[in-house]
Formats: structure tokens, C-alpha cells, sequence
């Protein structure tokens, strides 16, 4: 019970860490497109991160299937937003930032 | 035309049911009023949507890419664990050492499907975003030159090629 509290835990931490990386990053990051990288990525992994940790504390349940289904819908619509959102502001002729441009 | 009728009936009863076990798993009250009330709405969403989920290939194809399917997802978490790391590297390096790009890539897959799982599983991979598909262009947005490679071997295409082939 204690070593799976623990793991449980960690795992926790570990996507806390990555959703302050996002944070971070969406700070930043100079343009939109960059942007998009730190805040529609490094969530994936922490959501994946964060639900384990939940679904490892619980157990198998009907509550840890619900988390699992969660990360599966998270990892549907995620990406699609993202797509979304950077192809309409490529559309509407946003200039993705360069190096050498600054 | 006798067997697309009956065709068009098992697609709203397989619909139905499995919007039903999903409303079961959900609910967690197995009581009367809440499982009639479940019954209920499925039936009149399968009624509405059931186009939606088979709209052309038949059952024996979909089975066999969904076992696929299921393979081909621990590698992509694999692959984003590897990427996400690169990216966090990005973030909290002192100087921003980015060097962002949009690029082509030309991609010889040929169904919606699978061109929908392709750009979505690069944008998942940290580091690329599908910004656009044109037909068979896709236009990517990556963060640093490293990543435009990673993707330009084509192992990702590779592997979702086997998923949908028939």
C-alpha cells in the first residue's frame, strides 16, 4: 500500500514537472507556432504522467477506467486543437518566427 | 438490395450497443431509471449518428486495424516520451537555442483515416505540428532542425503504412 503511494507519487510529480516545463515554455517562446509546441505537447505526456499516478493509487476500478478514458480522449482532441489553431493562424498569413529574422 | 437493408440495420444495432456498454461502464448506477434513461438516449443518437461512425469500409477490415492500432501506440508513447524530453531540454535552457521551420512532407498514405492518424500522431511527437494537408503535402512546423529530421526518415509513415494496409 505504502510502495504504491509512493509510485503513485512520483509519477505525479514527474507530470507536475512537465506541465510547469509548458508553462514555462508558453512564456518563453516567441511566436504562436512556438507556443503551440510547449503548451499542446508537454501536456500530452503530463496528463499521460498525472492519470497513471491516479489510476496506480486506485487501482483497477470502474474510477480508474474513467481516468484511462480521459488520457484516450485527451489524446484525441489535443492534437486536433492544436492543428486547428495553428493552421488558422497560418491561414490568416502569421509569419512562423526564424532565427535569423528576430 | 435485400442484404444492404439488413446491412443498414446492423449498423444502428452495433452502434446502439456499443453506445450502450460505454453509457453502462460510465454511469456506474445500475438501476432501473438510469439504465432506461441510458437505453433511451442510444437509441435515439444511434438513430441520428450511426452514419457517422461506419460510413464505407466493412466490419472484418476495421478489426483487423484496430489490433493494429493497438501495437502501434506504444511505440508513439515511446516516442513522445524521447521527444518530450528534447522539448524540456528547449524550454529551460538558458539561451533558446530554437530554430523554428516549416517544411514539407511529402506522404504516400491514401485514406483519410490514415492521413488523420499521421498528422496527429506529428503533432503529438513534441517538437512538430501539422500545420496543413494539401492532398498528399503535408506542412510541418518544427521547433529545431533535429526534430525535421527525425521525422524525414519516415519510420512514423512506415509504421502507420503496415497499420492500414489491406
Amino acid at each position: 500500500m505504502v510502495i504504491r503511494d509512493i509510485i503513485a507519487m512520483i509519477l505525479i510529480l514527474i507530470g507536475c514537472f512537465f506541465f510547469l516545463t509548458s508553462a514555462i515554455g508558453l512564456l518563453r517562446f516567441p511566436d504562436m507556432f512556438t507556443r503551440m509546441h510547449a503548451t499542446g505537447k508537454c501536456d500530452t505526456l503530463a496528463v499521460l504522467l498525472v492519470m497513471t499516478g491516479l489510476i496506480v493509487h486506485h487501482g483497477i476500478n470502474l474510477d480508474s477506467f474513467k481516468l484511462l478514458l480521459i488520457v484516450v480522449f485527451i489524446y484525441i482532441a489535443n492534437p486536433t486543437a492544436t492543428h486547428v489553431l495553428s493552421r488558422a493562424a497560418y491561414r490568416l498569413g502569421m509569419q512562423p518566427w526564424t532565427k535569423d529574422k528576430k | 438490395m435485400m442484404k444492404t437493408k439488413s446491412m443498414g440495420r446492423g449498423k444502428y444495432f452495433i452502434t446502439f450497443l456499443l453506445l450502450l456498454s460505454f453509457w453502462l461502464l460510465l454511469s456506474g448506477h445500475y438501476d432501473l431509471f438510469h439504465i432506461s434513461i441510458g437505453i433511451g438516449c442510444c437509441a435515439l443518437v444511434s438513430l441520428l449518428s450511426a452514419d457517422l461512425l461506419f460510413d464505407s469500409a466493412s466490419g472484418a477490415t476495421h478489426h483487423l486495424v484496430i489490433g493494429k492500432f493497438l501495437l502501434y501506440i506504444p511505440w508513439l508513447v515511446y516516442q513522445i516520451i524521447l521527444a518530450n524530453i528534447a522539448v524540456v531540454k528547449l524550454v529551460l535552457s538558458p539561451k533558446l537555442k530554437i530554430d523554428p521551420r516549416v517544411f514539407t512532407c511529402k506522404t504516400s498514405l491514401k485514406t483519410d483515416v490514415a492521413k488523420t492518424t499521421y498528422g496527429n500522431s506529428i503533432t503529438l511527437t513534441p517538437g512538430t505540428i501539422t500545420i496543413d494537408i494539401k492532398d498528399d503535402v503535408l506542412y510541418v512546423h518544427a521547433l529545431a532542425g533535429n526534430f525535421a529530421d527525425d521525422l524525414l526518415t519516415g519510420e512514423m509513415e512506415k509504421r502507420i503504412i503496415t497499420i492500414f494496409q489491406r
